[in-house]
């Protein structure tokens, strides 16, 4: 996916049919192929799918990492153990000052005063997830991610007897939240989202005890649960849009490849952000191989969901040397 | 979307005012958190360096580095009730005061936002009233070379805001703990241990007249015990005062006769 394509998509933007001229020679080959000889594309499929049983191998890593990073900032607090001091806005590694980027700039906004700190945390996690992949903080991180994802097991166990559906909102709802919470906190000079950011209440409330705070977290997950699948992290988080930007540029892609893909479609049922996997529905690839757009969170589901080992993990650069 | 069916664009529609309504009830939620600020309460003793309150609630990132480095943990993290400061850092000076035993407000070297700072930016500077006349000196380092504390400016200001409770008023004294028992309150006395903060009520005292808030006092000449014009004794409180909250911390009546005026400077209303 183009950078271009990939920031529409983020910024909201609706998916769409590609144009005729957007397809590469090769793609328009496999697609042929896949329409002429479907006898043969289903021995291919069935042989594919001995080679990639489902687990649950990057969930599982990103729930450790998940989990140990979260540990680490309890443990600097509770037992002195001072590697990670601090919450998510705000931290030291070891010593280095690390600053959530929306955080950041909502301070920056609302302060308008940059302390020369406050520009070291911020470039040193701008770095960190150009090179770490962008929203891969959202869901290696974030704690609200964790239990949202468990929220939504709940959910879908609830849609699939009927006794709720999904309600989903307009994806653009997030860029609108994002402009007006940055223009919150020019125009009041109060960092106005740090006070519903359930990332810092949650992250907050883990290190440093529980508080009436929570409930605000609570009611998110009961909002998820009973009338619209994961709508924090979807529709609403101007955390996740910062680092989607961050995304754009970031070497760390969830990749495609057409070949593998017999357009099974798992994979979009258990993404957050099912936009980004427009490129496996049938003949809508453009590329035999295509990275996957800014707005994905790396969170691996797809690639262990896939039957047909269509989908992993691409360092772009390293991944070509090794 | 001319293609779409008349179904799709029902979708369509639902779909936008229900993301209409769910953006407006944020926002709306948003401003909740305005009402506690704009009343003007709870007003809250900040940390040792902090910016005038609407600096230090727009620069406060909410990370609580302040409180992992405080030796008595004084710093305490706002709740939702506190709206736009929820997550920024507080002291309740009667359940732990700030009593200066890291020597050298540590919060402030631990902010990363300069929300705590030793020396605030032209532009953010802190009501004149704020300002400390002189260094003030911590009796713990009064004989170290440099004996002063790199504070500029005030907390706030101790005033005896219930004389008729003030043991002192009443010329009466004080014998044992100064808190009721199991009060968990840290304190550094110098006799006992520099570098270790020690339960206030492990240290029992035993004064014909009270004078708890003058001898728990961390700095000099911040307060002292004066005779009244009816001849009893009273504490007062000198331009040296820090807020600190030491004295509404040691102070044996309940509630505590002698309190600190959060974020209040040297003779303001």
């Amino acid at each position: 996916m183009s950078v271009r394509e990939s920031a529409r998509l983020l910024l909201g933007g609706d998916t769409r049919k590609p144009a005729a001229a957007d397809y590469s020679p090769g793609a328009v080959r496999v697609h042929e192929l896949k329409r002429m000889d479907i006898e043969h594309q289903h021995q291919l499929k069935e042989h594919a799918r001995l080679g990639h049983p489902h687990r649950n191998a990057w969930r599982n890593r990103r729930w450790a990492v998940l989990i140990a990073v979260n540990l680490l900032f309890v443990v600097s607090f509770w037992l002195d153990i001072q590697i990670l001091e601090g919450a998510l806005t705000a931290s030291r590694f070891l010593g280095f000052h690390l600053i959530d980027l929306n955080s950041a700039l909502q301070v920056i906004l609302a302060h308008k005063h940059i302390p020369v700190n406050l520009v070291i945390g911020t470039a040193t996690v701008f770095v960190l997830w150009v090179l770490l992949g962008g929203r891969a903080y959202c869901s290696w991180i974030c704690p609200y991610h964790l239990l949202a994802e468990w929220a939504e097991k709940l959910h879908l166990w609830l849609v699939a007897r009927n006794k709720v559906s999904d309600h989903a909102f307009h994806r653009g709802l997030r860029v609108v939240l994002w402009l007006l919470f940055a223009l919150l906190a020019l125009v009041t000079g109060y960092t106005v989202f740090e006070t519903l950011s359930i990332t810092g209440i949650i992250s907050r409330a883990l290190i440093y005890g529980p508080g009436l705070a929570l409930l605000w977290a609570l009611l998110w997950l009961l909002f998820e649960v009973f009338y619209s699948r994961r709508a924090w992290c979807r529709y609403f988080c101007p955390i996740g849009l910062t680092y989607g930007v961050v995304g754009l540029v970031t070497p760390v892609q969830v990749r495609y490849r057409l070949e593998n893909c017999f357009h099974e479609g798992d994979c979009r049922k258990v993404c957050l952000v099912p936009h980004v996997l427009e490129c496996v529905i049938k003949g809508r690839a453009t590329h035999e191989k295509m990275d996957i757009g800014a707005d994905c969170t790396r969170c691996g589901l797809c690639v262990d969901v896939c039957p047909s080992g269509a989908l992993d993990f691409e360092i772009k650069g390293l991944s070509k040397l090794m | 979307m001319a293609s779409a069916s008349p179904h799709k664009a029902a979708l369509a529609r639902r779909r936008f005012l229900r993301s209409l309504f769910g953006g407006g009830a944020l926002l709306a939620a948003a401003s909740a958190g305005w009402l506690p600020v704009a009343q003007g309460g709870p007003v809250r003793l900040r940390p040792p360096g902090a910016l005038e309150e609407a600096d230090f609630l727009a620069s406060c990132i909410k990370c609580g580095q302040c409180v992992q480095v405080c030796p008595v943990q004084a710093l305490k993290l706002a709740d939702l009730g506190d709206g736009f400061g929820v997550g920024a850092p507080l002291i309740d000076a009667r359940a732990q005061a700030c009593d200066f035993s890291c020597d050298a407000a540590q919060c402030i070297l631990a902010c990363p936002t300069g929300a705590l700072t030793y020396t605030k930016p032209a532009h953010l500077a802190a009501r004149p009233a704020m300002a400390m006349a002189a260094a003030p000196i911590l009796l713990a380092k009064e004989k170290d070379p440099e004996p002063t504390l790199n504070l500029k400016e005030r907390m706030g200001v101790a005033r005896l805001a219930r004389p008729e409770l003030c043991l002192a008023r009443q010329g009466k004294g004080w014998r044992g703990p100064a808190r009721a028992p199991g009060y968990p309150g840290l304190l550094r006395f110098m006799d006992v241990d520099r570098w270790r903060p020690v339960p206030l009520n492990d240290h029992p005292f035993e004064v014909e007249v009270c004078d708890l808030c003058v001898r728990t006092c961390p700095i000099k000449g911040a307060i002292s015990l004066e005779p009244m014009p009816d001849g009893r004794m009273a504490p007062v409180v000198h331009e040296a005062c820090v807020g600190c909250g030491v004295c509404e911390m040691a102070c044996p009546t309940e509630p505590a006769a002698i309190v600190i005026d959060p974020r209040r400077g040297w003779q303001e209303a």
